[in-house]
C-alpha cells in the first residue's frame, strides 16, 4: 500500500459532552473551514456509536446508513456552509468558538467555487497541497511565510540535521553510549510545530527527542553535553539521550517507554486549563504538544489520553510522527487500521493527516491545531507522514527497510524542499542559505568542543537529585537525617 | 477476627493497662501524642497537660454565662485559647464529649479533613481519581469536596489509572499539587509504569529541574473477603522505586497528619490506607498539625521486645500486647508509619533497649516490607540483637475469598503472642 498520496484527510466531530450536565461549557463549533469541516447533529440523537467519516469514498458506508445513524434524517455527511448551521438542528447550540483565522479566508473561496465537487464526495477532503498550490498560483504575494520566517525554519531544520549527524559521528567515536535515536528526515515536524510555540508552551517527546529540545530552544551545547554524559548537560548528565528536559524552555522530556510521555503531556495541558479556570490566570493559554510515533498509537496510554483530552477540552495537540516503522515492525503489520488520524474523531477531536516532509504544510496545520488549543476548543490529533533516514537507533543496522522506500523519501528531504521553495520564491538566496549552513556547522562544532571540555559528574552528584526534598532519604540510626551528612550524596550511606 | 475498633470504648479498653506507662511520655512530648490510644485516657482527666499543650477550646463562655458550642471545626481552629483546668471544668456541657478539646471523627473523615484543609490552604492542590467528585469517593474520603471546590479541582477521571496517574505527574511537573486516588491500591498496579518510571525518576533524570509533589493514595490491604485482587499490599512492590516516599497511616490522628505532610512535601509520596481502618474513631486536635513523613510512631514503649508494625497489623499487635501484658511481658510497639525510608533512629533506640525484634506486617513473606526491615536492622544494629529477628507476615498466597482461609492468611494476635513468647525465652 503506497502512501504516496499526501492529501489532507480531515474528520471532525464537534466535541459534545452533551448528555451529562457538566460545568464545562458546551462548545459547538459551527463555522466551516474547508479543510476542517464540522458536522452538526443534535445531542439528543447521539448515535450509539460514533459515526464513521472516511475520506475514501470506497470505504464509506452508504449515505442512507449514515443518515439513519442519526436523526433527523436530513443529515448527510457534508460540510455545512457557515450560514445554515442551525437550520437542521432542532436544538440551537450557541456558538462560542470563533472561526479559524488566517488561512480560512483563503480557503473558503476555494470551497465555494467547487461546491459541487465537495457534495459529490461524502467526505470532506481538500488537500492542503492543492490549497497551497492554488494560493501560489493566485498571486506570488500570497506566500505562506515571510523571509524571516523562512530563514528561521531553514536554520532550525539544518541545526537539527547537522546536530544529529554529529551525534552519529560522536557515537562511533565512542563519545556517547547507549541508545541514541536520531531524527534525520523528520525535521519538518519538529520545526513546523515547535517554532510556532511560545516559551511557556510545553513540549513532550519520546526517546527521539534531541531535535525537539533544540527546536524548543535548548542550546546545542547543553544537549551535546548531556549526550556526552557531562555535568554541564541539560540534565546534569543524569538523563542521557532519551531524557532531555528543560525547565526553562518547558521541555518535559524525553521518555524511554513509548506512550509514557502522553499522559505527562495531558497533565501539562491540564495544568494550563486549571490555571485559567481555577487559579483565574485569565490569560493562561499555554499549549502542550505531545510528539510520538506510529507504534505508540497502538498503546493504551494513547487512547486513554485522547479520551481525557477530548473530554475536558485540554489545550493539547497530539502529533503523530508516523515514520511507518517501529524499529523493525512496519506500521502496516502492527495496526489494524493504519490511518491514525481517523482515531481522533472516534474520541471527538479533529483528526488531520498532513505530509510531514513538507515543513510549510506542517506549519499550516500546526497553526490551526495550536490555535484551536489556545482558544480552548480542545485537542487535535495530527498525523504527520514522515520518514527517518537512519535506523531506529545507532545500534540498528536498518536492513529491513526497502531501499526503494528509502530513496523515495530521501527525494522528499524536507530541508531540500524548503531550500527549493525559498529560492524559487525569491525569499532567500543561495548565499543566505549557505551562510546559515556554515553558521550551524560552527554551532555544532562548538557544542562538541564545549561538551568535550566539560567535566564529568563527580561522585558527590550521585544521590543529589533523587529527592526534591532530601529528607526523603530518612532518618539514620544516629537520629540525624541522612541528608545532613555532607558525604551522603556520594552513596556511601545505606538507605 | 475483629481487627477494627469502632468507637472509643474498644480502643480505650485495649490499652487500659498501658495507660500508666504512656501517660508519662506523652505529657512531655510536644508534637503528636505518643500513644494515640492513651491520649483518649489522658484527655478525660483535665489536669493532665492542658497547660503544656496549646489546644483550641471549642467552647466560648459568653458574658451571660451561657454555653456556646461552636461546632464548626474550622472556626474552632482559629481560636487558640489556652484553657486551664478550672475554666474547662466550668464549661460543663450537656454533651460529655465536648468538655474534651479536639473533635472526634472517623479515619476517613480525618483524611478528608486533612485534604480539605490543604486544598483551602493552597489552591494548587487538586484531587484526581475515579469517583472522587460527584460520588464523593468510594470510601467517602472526598465527600463534599467537589461541591465545594468544583469539578476541575476534584476531578472525576475515566477508568484509566496509568494515564490519569501520568496526568497527575505531568500536572505536578508544571506547578500543581495533585492528589491521585486509586480506588483500591491494587488498581495502581496499572499505573506502575507511571509510578516507577515517571513519578520516581523524573526529578532525577531531569537533573533536578522538575519536582513532582504528587500524593498517590488509596486503600489497600486485606479486607473482609474482598477476594485476591482487591486485597493486595502494594507497599512491597513499590518499595524499591527510588525517588518516592511511602507512608502508611493507621489512626485518624496520623491519617490526617500524614495526608497533610504528604501534600506539603515536595517529594512524591504514596500514602497507604487500609480498607478496614476507615471507620476508626478518635479524637484529634483542632489545631493545624502534621505528622513527620519520615518518623515512626512509638505506640507503646516496652522493655522486653520491640514489635515493629504498621497499618492494620498495629491493632492486632495491640490486642496481642494486652494479652502479653497480662502474661507479664512488656512489649514495646512501634508503628513504623514510614515504609520508605525507615526511621532507623526510633527503631534503633528501641532495639538497643530490648535487644529483641519482632516484625508484624500484612505484606507477603517474600520481598515484603518486613524483609527489607530485617535487612536494615541487621545491618545497623546487629550488635544489639540477642536473638534473630522474627518476622510475621501474611502467607505467600493470593488472598482467598473464604473467611476462614482469609483469616489464616494474615497474622492473628494469637500468633503474635506465641512469637513474643518464643522470642523472649
Amino acid at each position: 500500500m503506497s502512501l504516496s498520496h499526501h492529501h489532507l484527510n480531515t474528520n471532525i466531530l464537534p466535541t459534545l459532552s452533551a448528555t451529562i450536565p457538566t460545568p464545562f461549557p458546551l462548545v459547538f463549533s459551527a463555522p466551516i473551514v474547508s479543510f476542517l469541516s464540522f458536522i452538526s447533529y443534535s445531542p439528543l440523537s447521539l448515535p450509539s456509536s460514533p459515526p464513521i467519516f472516511s475520506p475514501f469514498p470506497s470505504s464509506l458506508p452508504t449515505r442512507k446508513k449514515m443518515a439513519t445513524a442519526f436523526s433527523p434524517s436530513k443529515f448527510a455527511a457534508q460540510p455545512f456552509p457557515l450560514n445554515t448551521t442551525s437550520q437542521n438542528n432542532p436544538l440551537t447550540i450557541p456558538t462560542t468558538a470563533s472561526p479559524f483565522l488566517g488561512s480560512t479566508r483563503k480557503l473558503i473561496r476555494l470551497s465555494s467555487s467547487s461546491n459541487l465537487n465537495i457534495r459529490r464526495r461524502s467526505g470532506t477532503v481538500v488537500a492542503v497541497s492543492d490549497v497551497v498550490k492554488e494560493n501560489k498560483s493566485k498571486s506570488t504575494l500570497n506566500l505562506l511565510i515571510t523571509k524571516e520566517e523562512g530563514l528561521e525554519l531553514y536554520e532550525d531544520m539544518v541545526l537539527g540535521r547537522a546536530f544529529e549527524d554529529m551525534c552519529a559521528q560522536m557515537y562511533y567515536r565512542g563519545k556517547m553510549f547507549g541508545f541514541v535515536h536520531l531524527y534525520n528526515g523528520q525535521e519538518a515536524i519538529s520545526t513546523g510545530f515547535i517554532k510556532l510555540l511560545k516559551q511557556q508552551d510545553s513540549v513532550v517527546s519520546t526517546y527521539r527527542d534531541h531535535v525537539h529540545a533544540l527546536s524548543k530552544g535548548v542550546s546545542a551545547r547543553a544537549v551535546m553535553s548531556e549526550l556526552f554524559g557531562k555535568t554541564t548537560g541539560c540534565c546534569r548528565g543524569q538523563g542521557g539521550s532519551m531524557h532531555m528536559f528543560s525547565r526553562e524552555h518547558n521541555v518535559l522530556g524525553g521518555f524511554a517507554f513509548i506512550g509514557e510521555g502522553i499522559p505527562v503531556a495531558t497533565g501539562a495541558a491540564f495544568t494550563s486549563k486549571y490555571k485559567r479556570e481555577v487559579l483565574k490566570e485569565a490569560d493562561c493559554d499555554h499549549v502542550t504538544l505531545a510528539f510520538f510515533g506510529d507504534g505508540t498509537c497502538n498503546n493504551g496510554q494513547f487512547f486513554e489520553c485522547l479520551n481525557m483530552a477530548a473530554l475536558w477540552k485540554l489545550p493539547i495537540v497530539f502529533v503523530v510522527e508516523n515514520n511507518l516503522w517501529a524499529i523493525g515492525m512496519s506500521h502496516l503489520r502492527a495496526t489494524s487500521d493504519p490511518q491514525i488520524y481517523k482515531k481522533g474523531p472516534a474520541f471527538g477531536m479533529p483528526g488531520v493527516h498532513v505530509d510531514g516532509m513538507d515543513v510549510l504544510k506542517v506549519r499550516e496545520v500546526a497553526k490551526e491545531a495550536i490555535g484551536r488549543a489556545r482558544r480552548g476548543e480542545g485537542p487535535t490529533l495530527v498525523e504527520c507522514e514522515t520518514y527517518r533516514f537512519r535506523g531506529h537507533s545507532l545500534a540498528d543496522p536498518d536492513e529491513l527497510r526497502d531501499p526503494a522506500e528509502k530513496a523515495h523519501y530521501a527525494a522528499r528531504d524536507p530541508i531540500t524542499a524548503l531550500k527549493k521553495y525559498l529560492i524559487e520564491n525569491s525569499l532567500a538566496s543561495e548565499a543566505d542559505l549557505k551562510a546559515i549552513d556554515k553558521k550551524i556547522d560552527e554551532v555544532v562544532e562548538e557544542a562538541v568542543e564545549f561538551a568535550d571540555e566539560s567535566p564529568v559528574p563527580p561522585r558527590s552528584q550521585l544521590l543529589e537529585n533523587v529527592f526534591a526534598d532530601p529528607k526523603g532519604f530518612g532518618i539514620g540510626p544516629d537520629g540525624q537525617y541522612r541528608c545532613e551528612d555532607p558525604k551522603f550524596t556520594e552513596g556511601t550511606a545505606q538507605v | 477476627m475483629a481487627a477494627t475498633f469502632h468507637g472509643v470504648g474498644a480502643t480505650v479498653a485495649a490499652l487500659s493497662s498501658s495507660s500508666s506507662s504512656s501517660s508519662s511520655s506523652s505529657s512531655s512530648s510536644s508534637s503528636s501524642p505518643s500513644n494515640s490510644f492513651g491520649s483518649k485516657i489522658l484527655l478525660s482527666s483535665p489536669s493532665r497537660s492542658f497547660s503544656v499543650r496549646k489546644r483550641a477550646s471549642f467552647t466560648m463562655v459568653r458574658s451571660e454565662g451561657s454555653m456556646n458550642f461552636d461546632l464548626n471545626f474550622k472556626g474552632r481552629r482559629a481560636q487558640q485559647l489556652i484553657a486551664n483546668a478550672v475554666a474547662t471544668k466550668a464549661d460543663s456541657s450537656p454533651a460529655s464529649s465536648s468538655s474534651k478539646p479536639g473533635h472526634e471523627l472517623l479515619l476517613f473523615e480525618a483524611l478528608r479533613e486533612g485534604l480539605e484543609e490543604e486544598m483551602e490552604r493552597d489552591p494548587r492542590v487538586c484531587v484526581m481519581g475515579e469517583d472522587v467528585g460527584h460520588y464523593g469517593g468510594s470510601y467517602k474520603v472526598t465527600k463534599g469536596l467537589a461541591t465545594k471546590f468544583g469539578d476541575l479541582r476534584v476531578l472525576d477521571t475515566p477508568i484509566a489509572e496509568n494515564s490519569f496517574t501520568g496526568m497527575g505527574i505531568g500536572a505536578a511537573m508544571t506547578g500543581l499539587r495533585p492528589v491521585v486516588e486509586g480506588m483500591n491500591m491494587g488498581f495502581l498496579l496499572l499505573a506502575f509504569n507511571q509510578i516507577s518510571n515517571n513519578c520516581g525518576m523524573l526529578h532525577y533524570t531531569s537533573g533536578g529541574q522538575f519536582t513532582i509533589p504528587i500524593v498517590i493514595r488509596g486503600p489497600g490491604g486485606v479486607g473482609r473477603q474482598l477476594g485476591a485482587e482487591h486485597s493486595q499490599r502494594l507497599e512491597s512492590y513499590f518499595q524499591s522505586i527510588p525517588g518516592i516516599q511511602m507512608v502508611a497511616c493507621s489512626t485518624p490522628y496520623n491519617a490526617k497528619g500524614l495526608m497533610k505532610a504528604a501534600i506539603r512535601s515536595e517529594n512524591p509520596v504514596i500514602l497507604f490506607e487500609h480498607v478496614l481502618l476507615y471507620n476508626l474513631k478518635e479524637r484529634i486536635p483542632d489545631e493545624d498539625y502534621i505528622c513527620n513523613l519520615e518518623e515512626a510512631e512509638m505506640v507503646r514503649p516496652g522493655e522486653h521486645v520491640t514489635i515493629l508494625t504498621y497499618s492494620r497489623m498495629r491493632y492486632h499487635v495491640m490486642q496481642a500486647a494486652k494479652t502479653l501484658v497480662n502474661k507479664g511481658y512488656d512489649p514495646g510497639v512501634i508503628d513504623i508509619r514510614s515504609l520508605k525510608p525507615f526511621d532507623l533512629y526510633t527503631i534503633g533506640n528501641s532495639v538497643k533497649k530490648t535487644h529483641r525484634v519482632l516484625i508484624v506486617e500484612e505484606c507477603m513473606r517474600t520481598g515484603g516490607i518486613g524483609a527489607s526491615l530485617i535487612a536494615a536492622i541487621t545491618e545497623n544494629f546487629d550488635d544489639y540483637l540477642d536473638a534473630p529477628i522474627m518476622c510475621l507476615s501474611s502467607q505467600d498466597v493470593p488472598t482467598p475469598y473464604a473467611g476462614t482461609l482469609e483469616e489464616w492468611t494474615v497474622v492473628q494476635p494469637a500468633q503474635i503472642v506465641a512469637a513474643v513468647e518464643q522470642l523472649c525465652q
